[in-house]
């Protein structure tokens, strides 16, 4: 009996088995399903093209140029003459015979780049030939392309995604373009758009055999936007040359609005080296440089102390306090002890009597130490607090803070305080005259040209800001202006006189090189000492030349900050530079040809050998 | 032929055959299909030459459906030794396709004698156990059927083609039936057990694991009758772990590499999806991609895309799976079900012994096609190039069983005509 039903059993047992198998392959187990589409249907992102830059006046800043990679399916070739072709691609016989062998070995049935990037000018050639070769053929690809080889601090560049930026970011796939810095990579999502997306059927050897599904589920891409920038090309342009073979840092602001006009850090670097095959080398000669550091923004990540400039700040806080009047005077004999045996220099001839005007058109050292005394010691109930009334009037300027504009590096600068101090020499182990180097701008401060530019600017404005900001409209015009009003703790009436204190340097001053005919320009001229460790020795070079301006006095219609690294005195270098801008963006060009010609040629490249001769050295010759 | 016997024709059968037929065709038609072919009734396609072939089998069955019953005992012998000088023939005059001698070039198409061999072994069997003095109790008789068996086994071995000659397993089922003692199929499920184990641990694992099923079965065995002594168990547990060391030597220094790959797959020792297990997980994808109800015909995208190889042979019921779904599946199961128990429900009625055994060889053979092919598309049976019977591509296969389902059929039909 059990013979009979031994077999039958087996078989029902075994169909059932099987079904089970099936239930749970096909019906519970999912995972089986999306790796289906996974391996046979595949997915290909369309991009739409980047956006363009253009400056304040809709002239083009960046565009995209389109390249050629020139592809071979190694299956599809036929026998074809090899030094023709090795000829228009302009690369060797056998440098073409390798790389095919290497197509070959890759797969006979997809396609390979044999040359990546190839431009229009040789594509044109290329393009003309191509039918003979069998089995080749272009692909199009989209690269920046720089029409002014200029801010490339500001507009920043474009590579491809690495693993680092996919994990940050799920939106990318590897090798995606992606803006790396400045503009391209702070406007990413608007300079990019959104890819699409549309899927193709493909066989194991993962060639496409058709669209998927007649592309019902192809996802159309959304489109990049345009950026309209508020710089200034010309501005900018002409920033960049006044500063070649110098190193500093220049930022102007339009005071009303917080619109930068331009951001030149200098040395800097053609944005063109860093587009196509030669960018990986390129960017890496450019990090490699650590003496000039062509990567490093001086107008936004350099720190510097602020020198003679911060005098009007310290005169407005005086003022706001009330500790002085526009009339308190104070006599500089050459310079004053401002504790026992302690002499600070000053350039005022022996006896000079100096009020706030004249303090601030001379650059009375005397009479800033006196007045920053006078801040620390009686606006507040002990010098503590005098420290920390003063960090918080500072603050309002934007100082001692990242001002949040809209580029993705930057310094915070530093202002100290009552407890940054008592950390330094013990709870009550300082005085006024302990900081008193703060008064002239020396001391612990620091600040970045681009805080330097919006204090002027605020200055200008008498008593507010708007924050500054590079960008000025978006095509599809999402963007929304900027107008919030940063108002400091300085109530307005004080800013007149220090403004006339300005606009003396410039007519009477330290700054008289600044001059301009018909336009009423304020300055303040700054020689700002410095130090570097050379092989562990604290080394003082020669000074940095510094200067702030607006112009014109009333309306003010630009502020800046200029900054020359080693240029000695403020005069010497920052002030005809940030004159000859102004005069260049408020009359449209520059008549002072002997000036403009001094400061184009000139060329500070000796002074930065100095430090690195291995040589003692003379400074501020 | 009268209209009594067209009556007495098991039509349900050749109806179940034909639909397994025509899946097969529709299938393999799906499985090569690309955008340029256009007709499934093109014989110069894969799909075409199946149907071809459907028209040949229906052509040779209707002839051996008119043939006496007589005829075919008297034929078993021959048909046998037939068989054999073909297998043998192949050393001279076949034809080598991936390393394997199994086929003969007849010009326009290849034939597979191994596929024939089937018939002539399950003829030459049930002819032999047919006669009054076979006993499978005896061990003459025993030893003469595993000697037939073995004939064709060495052959198609020797090709090489293991696969195929695996299949001679499947006279297990004939031989159970008609006697052989069932301790023979636990001796030899213990040591494919035995194998598997092995292979699936570590030795000193292998040997505990043994140890502790021996006891148990020992503990078992106690509880029904105290008379059962400890030591034949012990010897049970040295035999083993001999077999188990043997095993263990034989596939790692006289396998290839390919057959240890292969089972390694199955056990779960092998984990890569693009290499050895590439087949397996592709047909498994497909199936799993097909769901419920499928893609349809010709939108399997694992299919077009040739992501299975081997799929108009060894793996077409992945494409099955894929474009008709959970449904399309079952249904070939159940039909493959249906189709082996009707068989052995019908040679059960036989009175005669030698066509039980022939029909019952046929079922078997069927069954482990069945097993093997579908276990395999599963993943749950190592890859063992098999065909599915009726379905895959493949002119011989189809042919051969095409002609056993029409003998039985004849068998079937004529029960009652003898004696």
């Amino acid at each position: 009996m059990i013979r009979k039903f031994f077999f039958p059993t087996i078989t029902l047992v075994t169909a059932l088995i099987f079904i089970v198998r099936l239930i749970s392959l096909q019906l519970i187990n999912s995972s089986y399903k999306s790796l289906s589409d996974d391996n046979a249907v595949i997915e290909n992102e369309v991009f739409p093209e980047r956006g363009y830059i253009y400056d304040r006046n809709n002239k083009l800043l960046v565009s995209n140029q389109p390249v050629y990679d020139l592809i071979a399916i190694p299956e599809n070739i036929t026998a074809f003459d090899t030094l023709q072709l090795a000829k228009i691609i302009n690369i060797s016989k056998s440098e073409l015979q390798d790389k095919l062998s290497t197509a070959r070995k890759f797969s006979m049935k997809l396609p390979y780049v044999i040359v990546n990037q190839i431009s229009k000018e040789r594509n044109a050639i290329i393009q003309e030939k191509i039918w003979k070769f069998t089995g080749f053929y272009l692909q199009k690809k989209s690269l920046r392309e720089y029409p002014n080889p200029i801010a490339s601090n500001i507009l920043g560049y474009v590579s491809e995604v690495n693993r680092n930026d996919m994990k940050k970011d799920d939106y990318y796939s590897l090798g995606e373009p992606t803006g790396r810095q400045g503009i391209e990579r702070y406007y990413e999502d608007l300079l990019r758009g959104v890819k699409g997306k549309k899927f193709f059927q493909k066989d194991r050897f993962n060639r496409i055999i058709g669209s998927y599904e007649d592309g019902i589920y192809d996802i159309p891409s959304k489109g990049a936007q345009n950026l309209i920038l508020t710089l200034d090309l010309e501005l900018q342009e002409y920033g960049e040359k006044l500063l070649r073979n110098k190193r500093g840092g220049i930022v102007a602001i339009e005071p009303e609005t917080g619109e930068v006009l331009s951001l030149v850090s200098a040395p800097s670097y053609d944005p063109n080296l860093l587009v196509g095959r030669m960018r990986s080398k390129n960017y890496r000669n450019l990090t490699l440089d650590s003496i000039s550091k062509p990567l490093f923004d001086r107008g936004l990540q350099a720190q510097y102390a602020p020198g003679s400039p911060f005098k009007t700040l310290n005169a407005l806080i005086a003022l706001q306090e009330g500790v002085i009047n526009s009339n308190t005077t104070y006599r500089c004999n050459h310079g004053h002890f401002y504790a026992r045996g302690m002499f600070m220099d000053c350039h005022c001839k022996y006896g000079t009597y100096n009020n706030l005007l004249s303090g601030i058109f001379r650059s009375c050292n005397t009479y800033f130490a006196n007045i920053y005394r006078k801040i620390i010691d009686e606006s507040g109930d002990g010098v503590a607090e005098g420290v920390n009334i003063w960090k918080k009037h500072l603050l309002s300027f934007g100082l001692g803070n990242y001002l949040g504009y809209d580029l993705p590096v930057g310094k915070k600068g530093f202002i100290p305080d009552a407890s940054y101090y008592d950390y330094w020499y013990k709870k009550g182990g300082w005085k006024s005259a302990t900081i008193v180097s703060n008064a002239i701008g020396q001391g612990e401060i620091l600040t970045t040209p681009i805080q330097m530019a919006n204090f002027t600017a605020t200055i200008a404005n008498r008593g507010f800001y708007i924050k500054p900001h590079f960008l000025k409209s978006v095509s599809n015009g999402t963007f929304k202006t900027i107008n919030e009003k940063k108002i400091t703790t300085i109530d307005s009436i004080h800013f007149e006189t220090v403004i006339d204190g300005m606009y003396q340097v410039v007519e009477r001053g330290t700054a008289r090189v600044a001059r301009i005919p018909g336009i009423e320009v304020c300055g303040k001229t700054g020689t700002v000492e410095n130090f570097v460790k050379i092989e562990g020795v604290k080394t003082q070079l020669t000074d940095h030349s510094m200067f702030i301006a607006f112009a014109p006095k009333d309306n003010p219609k630009i502020a800046l900050a200029v900054l020359v690294e080693n240029g000695y005195w403020g005069a010497r270098w920052a002030a005809p530079i940030a004159s000859l801008l102004i005069e260049k963006y408020l009359t449209g060009e520059v008549k002072r040809k002997l000036l403009e010609n001094r400061m184009l040629n000139g060329n500070l490249l000796a002074e930065y050998e100095k430090p690195y001769s291995g040589k003692p050295f003379l400074i501020n010759e | 032929m009268s209209n009594n016997f067209i009556y007495r024709l098991d039509w349900w059968l050749i109806l179940i055959y034909l639909f397994l037929v025509i899946v097969g065709i529709v299938n393999v038609y799906s499985a090569t299909y690309t955008e340029s072919l256009e007709s499934i009734f093109d014989f110069s396609q894969l799909a075409g030459k199946q149907l071809l072939f459907l028209f040949i089998s229906i052509f040779l069955g209707a002839i051996i459906l008119g043939i006496n019953i007589k005829f075919f005992e008297h034929f078993a012998t021959s048909s046998y030794i037939t068989s054999i000088l073909l297998l043998i023939g192949l050393f001279f005059f076949g034809k080598t396709v991936s390393g394997a001698t199994s086929w003969y070039d007849l010009g326009g198409f290849s034939l597979q004698p191994s596929e024939f061999a089937k018939i002539g072994t399950a003829m030459m069997i049930a002819g032999y156990l047919g006669k009054f003095q076979s006993d499978l109790k005896k061990s003459k008789t025993l030893l003469k059927v595993i000697g037939y068996l073995l004939i064709p086994f060495i052959l198609i071995v020797l090709q090489p083609d293991p696969g195929s000659a695996l299949v001679y397993f499947a006279f297990f089922i004939p031989l159970l039936r008609e006697g052989l003692n069932f301790a023979y199929l636990i001796i030899f499920l213990s040591l494919l057990a035995l194998f598997f184990i092995t292979l699936s641990f570590k030795l000193s694992t292998s040997i505990g694991i043994i140890g502790i099923i021996t006891f148990v079965i020992y503990l078992i065995l106690k509880k029904f009758s105290s008379k059962i002594k400890i030591w034949p168990f012990i010897l049970t547990f040295i035999i083993s772990i001999g077999f188990s060391f043997s095993v263990d030597y034989i596939f790692n220094n006289l396998f290839e590499q390919r057959h240890r790959d292969r089972i390694n797959v199955v056990i779960g020792k092998t984990l890569d999806s693009k290499g050895v297990g590439y087949n397996i997980n592709q047909s498994k994808i497909a199936i799993g991609s097909g769901g419920l109800r499928g893609k349809g015909f010709l939108q399997g995208t694992q299919t077009k895309g040739d992501f299975v190889p081997e799929q108009q042979t060894d793996y077409i019921f992945s494409t099955i799976g894929e474009e008709w779904g959970f449904l399309g599946g079952f249904l070939v199961i159940l039909m493959f079900g249906i189709l082996i128990i009707r068989i052995i429900i019908r040679a059960e009625k036989q009175n005669s012994k030698f066509r039980r055994v022939f029909s019952y060889g046929v079922a078997g053979l069927i069954f482990i096609h069945f097993f093997v092919n579908i276990g395999m598309t599963l993943g749950m049976v190592p890859t063992i190039g098999i065909p599915l019977p009726f379905i895959s591509y493949g002119g011989s296969s189809l042919l051969a069983f095409s002609l056993m389902i029409f003998i039985h059929l004849n068998f079937d039909a004529n029960r009652l005509n003898e004696w």
